[in-house]
C-alpha cells in the first residue's frame, strides 16, 4: 500500500509542525499589498513588509510567504520551482494558509514561487497571456533577492518619472535579455516580483529595459 | 437618485462587518485585479463584481476598489462631482468610516486616498496618494460596437479605427470634438480608454498624474489602472488637436482661473454666479484672502458649505 505510506508521513508532519500565518490576516495582508501594489506602480522602487512573525518552512522565505498569503487562495494556480517542490513541509504550509492548487506545467499557473533563483526556468515557458485577455499570464516571485548589489540595469516606462536604476540579484544569466523580450510582446507577458528579507519591488510587463553599455 | 433612503437604512455600526465591508477572499480577487490593471496600463482587467449594500450608479465599482486597497492608516477623501457634501459623498464616506473607521477628510492635500466620481482635485495630487474612480461604462467602443466579444478583439488588435470616425463625424458636425465627458484617451500608447465621467476639463491632469490612478465599474465588473508618470493622450486629430476647456471668467467666490466652474442660481430672479466645483479648492484660496467678483454678494454668502461631516480629530 504505497499510497497511505506516502500520506501518512505528510499529515504527521502539518499536524505537528504547522507554521502560523499572518498574526493578523485582514490588517497583515492590507499592509502586504500595499507594498506589492506599490511596487509594481513604481517598477524597480523597495517597499518593505512586515515579515519578523513569519517563520515559514525552509526554503520559503518569510516576504515569499507574506506574498502568497496576500495573493494566493483557491482561485490561483501556483507553480513552486524545484527545491520548494522538493519540501513537503513548503506545500504543507502554502495548501494550509491558501488553499491554492499546485500545480506542475508553468502554463497553468497564476503565480510562480521560485527559490534558487539563478536556476529560474525560461519566463517564456510561464502563460504570457492572450492578445484579448493579457491579465491571464502568470506573476513570476523570485525569493532571496538582494538589492543593489546585482548588475544594473536601467528602467524606463509606466509608473517611472525618468529613468530608474535596478540591480537584484541573484538572477539566471540570459535574465534580462527575457525580460526585455517579455517586454516586447506587451501587452501579452509576465509581471515579476522581487522578495528580498524584508522589502519587495516588482517589474511589471510594461517596464523597459536597458542593459548597461559594456 | 432614490437610493438615499435605501443606503440610510443600513445599520453598519460595531464590529458585525469585515473591515471595509468586503470579506478576505473578495479583497484577495480585486487586489489581484488591481495589479494587472497596473501592469497593463489602460486595459480593462474583469472582475467578479459583489453585491454591495448601495445601488449600482451609487459608485460600487470604486466602492469595491477603495475597500480592497484601504487600511487602518488611510485617510479617505470623497468627491461628487467637485464637491464633498453632495448625498453620494457623504453617504459613501459614512460607509467607510462606519466599516472600516478610518479618518476621511475633506482637505485634498491631507488624503492618502481620494475616490471620485467625476472631478479630479484641482490640487496636483502627491506620489503618495491614490485616486479611486467610479466608472459607469468603462468601454469607451460600447457606444460604437455593443458586442464584448468584438470590442476585446479592437483592443487586442489596437484596431481603434471607428473612435476615430466617431470623433471625426463630431468635427463635421460641429465643427469641433463636442465631447466634452468622458472624453477618450490613449494610455502609454497603447490602449484607448474611457476617464470615466470626468469632464474633458481633467484630460490633462491624468497625463502623467503622479499619483496612482484606479478606477472600478461595479456593474461592469471591470477594473483598470493608471500607474504614475503614464503618458496619457486626449484622441485627436492633427488638423483639430484637442483643446483644453476654457471658462471666460473666474471663480465668482475665490477668484481663481483656470478651475471648473460650475453654476450657481443664486435667487428667483435669475441671479447666478459661476464657482469652483471643486469646494475643498475654493475654500482654501478663501481661507488665504482670494476673493472673486461676487464674494461680497449677500446672496452669495451661504455658498460654499462648512466641514461639519468631516471625521473630529
Ligand atoms: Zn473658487
Amino acid at each position: 500500500m504505497p499510497a497511505a505510506a506516502e500520506t501518512m508521513p505528510q499529515n504527521a508532519t502539518q499536524n505537528s509542525a504547522l507554521a502560523p500565518g499572518f498574526q493578523d490576516p485582514v490588517h497583515d495582508a492590507q499592509d502586504c499589498f500595499r507594498a506589492i501594489m506599490n511596487a509594481m506602480a513604481r517598477p524597480g522602487t523597495l517597499h518593505g513588509v512586515r515579515t519578523s512573525e513569519l517563520t515559514p518552512p525552509a526554503p520559503l522565505t518569510p516576504a515569499g510567504a507574506a506574498a502568497a498569503l496576500t495573493l494566493f487562495d483557491y482561485d490561483t494556480p501556483v507553480w513552486l520551482d524545484r527545491t520548494l517542490m522538493a519540501s513537503d513541509e513548503v506545500k504543507g504550509f502554502l495548501r494550509f494558509h491558501t488553499g491554492a492548487p499546485i500545480v506542475s506545467e508553468p502554463v497553468e499557473a497564476a503565480f510562480a514561487l521560485v527559490a534558487d533563483p539563478l536556476q529560474l526556468i525560461s519566463l517564456a515557458s510561464f502563460n504570457q497571456g492572450s492578445a484579448e485577455y493579457p491579465d491571464t499570464s502568470t506573476t513570476v516571485i523570485l525569493l532571496k533577492q538582494d538589492f543593489g548589489d546585482g548588475d544594473k540595469v536601467t528602467l524606463e516606462g509606466p509608473g517611472i518619472e525618468k529613468s530608474a536604476q535596478f540591480a537584484p540579484k541573484p538572477v539566471p544569466p540570459t535574465f534580462w535579455d527575457q525580460v526585455i523580450a517579455n517586454n516586447r510582446q506587451f501587452p501579452r507577458g509576465v509581471d515579476l516580483i522581487f522578495a528580498g528579507s524584508a522589502e519587495i519591488a516588482a517589474l511589471p510587463r510594461s517596464t523597459h529595459v536597458t542593459l548597461p553599455e559594456s | 437618485m432614490t437610493g438615499t433612503a435605501q443606503l440610510q437604512t443600513y445599520d453598519f455600526a460595531g464590529g458585525e462587518y469585515n473591515f471595509a465591508y468586503l470579506d478576505e477572499q473578495t479583497k484577495r480577487m480585486i487586489r489581484r485585479a488591481i495589479l494587472k490593471g497596473i501592469a497593463i496600463p489602460g486595459y480593462q482587467v474583469p472582475f467578479a463584481s459583489r453585491e454591495m449594500p448601495m445601488p449600482y450608479g451609487w459608485g460600487t465599482g470604486g466602492v469595491q476598489v477603495t475597500a480592497s486597497i484601504l487600511g487602518k492608516d488611510d485617510c479617505l477623501k470623497m468627491i461628487d462631482q467637485g464637491s464633498d457634501d453632495t448625498t453620494n459623498a457623504v453617504s459613501l464616506r459614512g460607509f467607510f468610516e462606519k466599516t472600516a473607521g478610518v479618518r476621511t477628510t475633506y482637505e485634498t492635500s491631507e488624503a492618502t486616498i481620494v475616490q471620485t466620481r467625476h472631478r479630479i482635485p484641482e490640487k496636483p495630487l502627491r506620489e503618495d496618494q491614490i485616486i479611486v474612480f467610479q466608472v459607469p461604462i468603462p468601454e469607451p467602443l460600447r457606444f460604437l460596437e455593443p458586442r464584448e466579444t468584438e470590442t476585446r478583439k479592437m483592443h487586442a488588435l489596437e484596431d481603434y479605427g471607428l473612435m476615430h470616425v466617431k470623433l471625426y463625424e463630431d468635427i463635421a458636425k460641429n465643427g469641433h470634438i463636442a465631447t466634452t465627458y468622458a472624453y477618450p484617451v490613449k494610455v502609454n500608447g497603447r490602449y484607448v480608454m474611457d476617464p470615466s465621467p470626468t469632464p474633458k476639463f481633467d484630460n490633462p491632469k491624468i497625463d502623467r498624474m503622479a499619483a496612482l490612478q484606479l478606477y472600478g465599474a461595479g456593474r461592469e465588473k471591470r477594473i483598470y489602472a493608471i500607474p504614475p508618470y503614464t503618458d496619457v493622450k486626449s484622441l485627436d486629430f492633427e488638423d483639430y488637436p484637442f483643446e483644453v476647456q476654457k471658462f471666460d471668467m473666474p471663480c465668482g467666490l475665490c477668484g481663481a482661473e483656470n478651475v471648473y466652474l460650475d453654476e450657481v442660481i443664486l435667487d428667483d430672479k435669475g441671479g447666478r454666479m459661476f464657482v469652483c466645483s471643486d469646494s475643498d479648492y475654493c475654500e482654501e484660496r478663501r481661507a488665504e484672502g482670494h476673493t472673486g467678483p461676487m464674494a461680497a454678494d449677500p446672496a452669495a454668502v451661504h455658498i460654499g458649505g462648512g466641514k461639519q461631516e468631516e471625521t473630529d480629530r
